[in-house]
């Protein structure tokens, strides 16, 4: 009696199978998906476009691990009592342990019905069908997924307008210093941005804006952020709240049933968050199978919140969770580079985030992100200095 | 037909660091670890090609700039995703303060 039942097959849900394997559970392991393409990563979709899938593991990797990969099937329902979940093709499956690794879909206001959004290999399809020279798209919303589709169609191109109701791009988690800088990009490219502008409503063909006026296009995408799916867990009773309620091993209200990944909510340094991101996601996977299997020894979670997005030429990287309401500091980065960063009041180093073309940036980021899971407390106007060498900083702390 | 070759010298790469090193039409990583030893193996990153030069060296691993997956240097094998395939390795040797490698 030691099945585990994965449900999502998402990035969370495979890595998380087969580190049940590799940290040495030998009882069943199912993963059950409701996509039917052999489970595959999510960030080409918005960047490459070429049609072409990137799967996060061979086909034959999942029989050599032996994990019984179902897809094409959704779970209908969890019965916590009885511990057996209810597939929507009839069949019913018992389960010793239950992860929940359903995601999150595109949101979608009732006032955008009829836009296309992107979240899964059909709806960039759906949207790659669209782009040509000279088509106008309409993108609602200039965070990453509209902003990375806008350079993407503007490759093909096609005429893009964004329109973003908060007075800049990126306004969440970003900070202004390096969303100025991705906006310069856009402008540059031909890409017309329209910060400041609340939309009204959109249709498939058309965005009506808070101030009437109506622009026409030959499609409308809306990337206006992510809903996680809770519902499987609410109906099953378990806590929910901005995501499936995890403690600090994501461990929901229920003993056995664990949550992780862009569907699950979490505290992360005292601060409840619920997260988007691919690495996330993966560290979150391989951290809950450790737990589930107990062999998690000291504390929860510390994996610094990790996310990059590439825009035409150039890469961005944040690290750790910035507060908007809290100055930054700038890192002289050189040329062509920016890179910021966040101290608490004790001088903590909480965030950091930087772009540049290529990997330029990475390095850098990387160690600063380092320094925030050890709690490194550096001294800002040092760190701003670039004469100072990180690496050597990140070897003394 | 592998070959050794002089690749650099031991002082072009800094403790715990990493250079990338071109030849013919292929490109290398060389790392040098926290204890002074040198390996050599692919300069592209399974995962998406991307060079791992641009890499965090941390004692004996490469985590490559994109999308973090981390690889043991010693022997190629992927310590963390999202990258599934081992990066191919090739035999050092320091001599007079050069690494040579046989690639
Ligand atoms: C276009 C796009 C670009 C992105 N780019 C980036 C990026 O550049 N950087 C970054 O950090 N992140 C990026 N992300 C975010 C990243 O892809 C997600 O954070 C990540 O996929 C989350 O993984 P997950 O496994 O938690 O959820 P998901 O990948 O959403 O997987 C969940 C799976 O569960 C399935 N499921 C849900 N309910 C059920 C059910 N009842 N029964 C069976 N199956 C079910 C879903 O169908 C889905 O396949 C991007 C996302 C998108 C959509
Ligand atoms: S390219 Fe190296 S991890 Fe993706």
């Amino acid at each position: 009696m030691t099945e585990i039942v994965i449900i999502g097959a998402g990035e969370c849900g495979v890595r998380a199978a087969f580190s049940l394997r590799e940290y040495g559970h030998d009882g069943a392991i199912t993963l059950i998906g409701a996509e039917s393409a052999l489970p595959y990563e999510r960030p080409p979709l918005s960047k490459a476009m070429d049609g072409t899938e990137k799967p996060i593991r061979p086909a034959d990797a999942y029989d050599t691990a032996g994990i019984d990969l179902v897809l094409g099937t959704d779970v209908a329902r969890i019965d916590p009592e009885a511990r057996r979940v209810f597939l929507g093709n009839g069949v019913d499956l018992p389960y010793h342990m239950l992860l929940l690794a359903t995601g999150a879909r595109a949101r979608l206001f009732p006032s955008l019905r009829g836009c296309l959004t992107l979240r899964t290999d059909s709806d960039a399809e759906a949207i790659m069908a669209r782009l040509a020279p000279n088509t106008r798209i309409g993108i609602v919303g200039g965070g990453f997924i509209g902003l990375e589709l806008a350079a993407t169609a503007r490759a093909t191109g096609a005429k893009v307008t964004v329109v973003e109701a908060a007075p800049r791009l990126l306004a969440r988690g970003v900070p202004t210093e390096i969303a100025s800088i991705v906006e310069a990009r856009h402008r540059t490219a031909g890409v017309e941005i329209r910060t400041g502008t609340g939309v009204s409503s959109a249709t498939n063909r058309t965005i009506t804006l808070a101030d009437g006026e109506t622009l026409t296009f030959d499609a409308v995408i809306a990337g206006v952020g992510s809903v996680p799916n809770t519902e499987l867990a609410a109906d099953a009773g378990l806590a929910v709240e901005n995501g499936i309620r995890v403690d600090e091993w994501f461990r929901t209200s229920d003993q056995r049933i664990f949550a992780a990944g862009d569907c699950c909510s979490f505290v992360w340094r005292g601060t409840r968050v619920r997260l988007e991101s691919w690495k996330a996601a993966q560290d979150q996977g391989a951290f809950v199978a450790a737990a589930m299997l107990g062999r998690t020894n000291d504390g929860g979670y510390r994996h610094v919140p990790w996310f990059w997005s590439d825009q035409y030429d150039q890469s961005l990287q944040v690290a750790g969770l910035f507060d908007a309401d809290s100055p930054v500091q700038q890192r002289d980065a050189g040329q062509d580079k920016r890179i910021v960063f966040q101290c608490d009041a004790e001088n903590v180093l909480v965030a950091a985030a930087g772009i540049g073309p290529g990997n330029s940036v990475s390095k850098d980021i990387r160690i600063l992100e380092k320094l925030i899971e050890r709690g490194a407390r550096v001294d800002p106007s040092v760190l701003a200095d670039p004469s100072l060498n990180l690496k050597r900083l990140l070897r003394a702390a | 037909m592998a070959e050794w070759i002089d690749a650099c010298a031991t002082d072009d790469i800094e403790e715990e660091d990493v250079i990338r090193f071109d030849h013919g039409s292929r490109t290398f990583i060389i790392v040098r670890d926290h204890e002074e030893n040198y390996y050599c193996t692919d300069g592209l990153c399974t995962h998406e090609d991307v060079h791992l030069a641009d890499g965090l060296v941390v004692e004996a691993t490469i985590e490559c700039p994109k999308h973090s997956s981390i690889f043991d240097v010693t022997n190629g094998d992927v310590e963390t995703p999202p990258a599934c395939e081992s990066l191919q390795r090739y035999p050092t040797r320091i001599e007079g303060g050069r690494v040579f490698v046989e690639i």
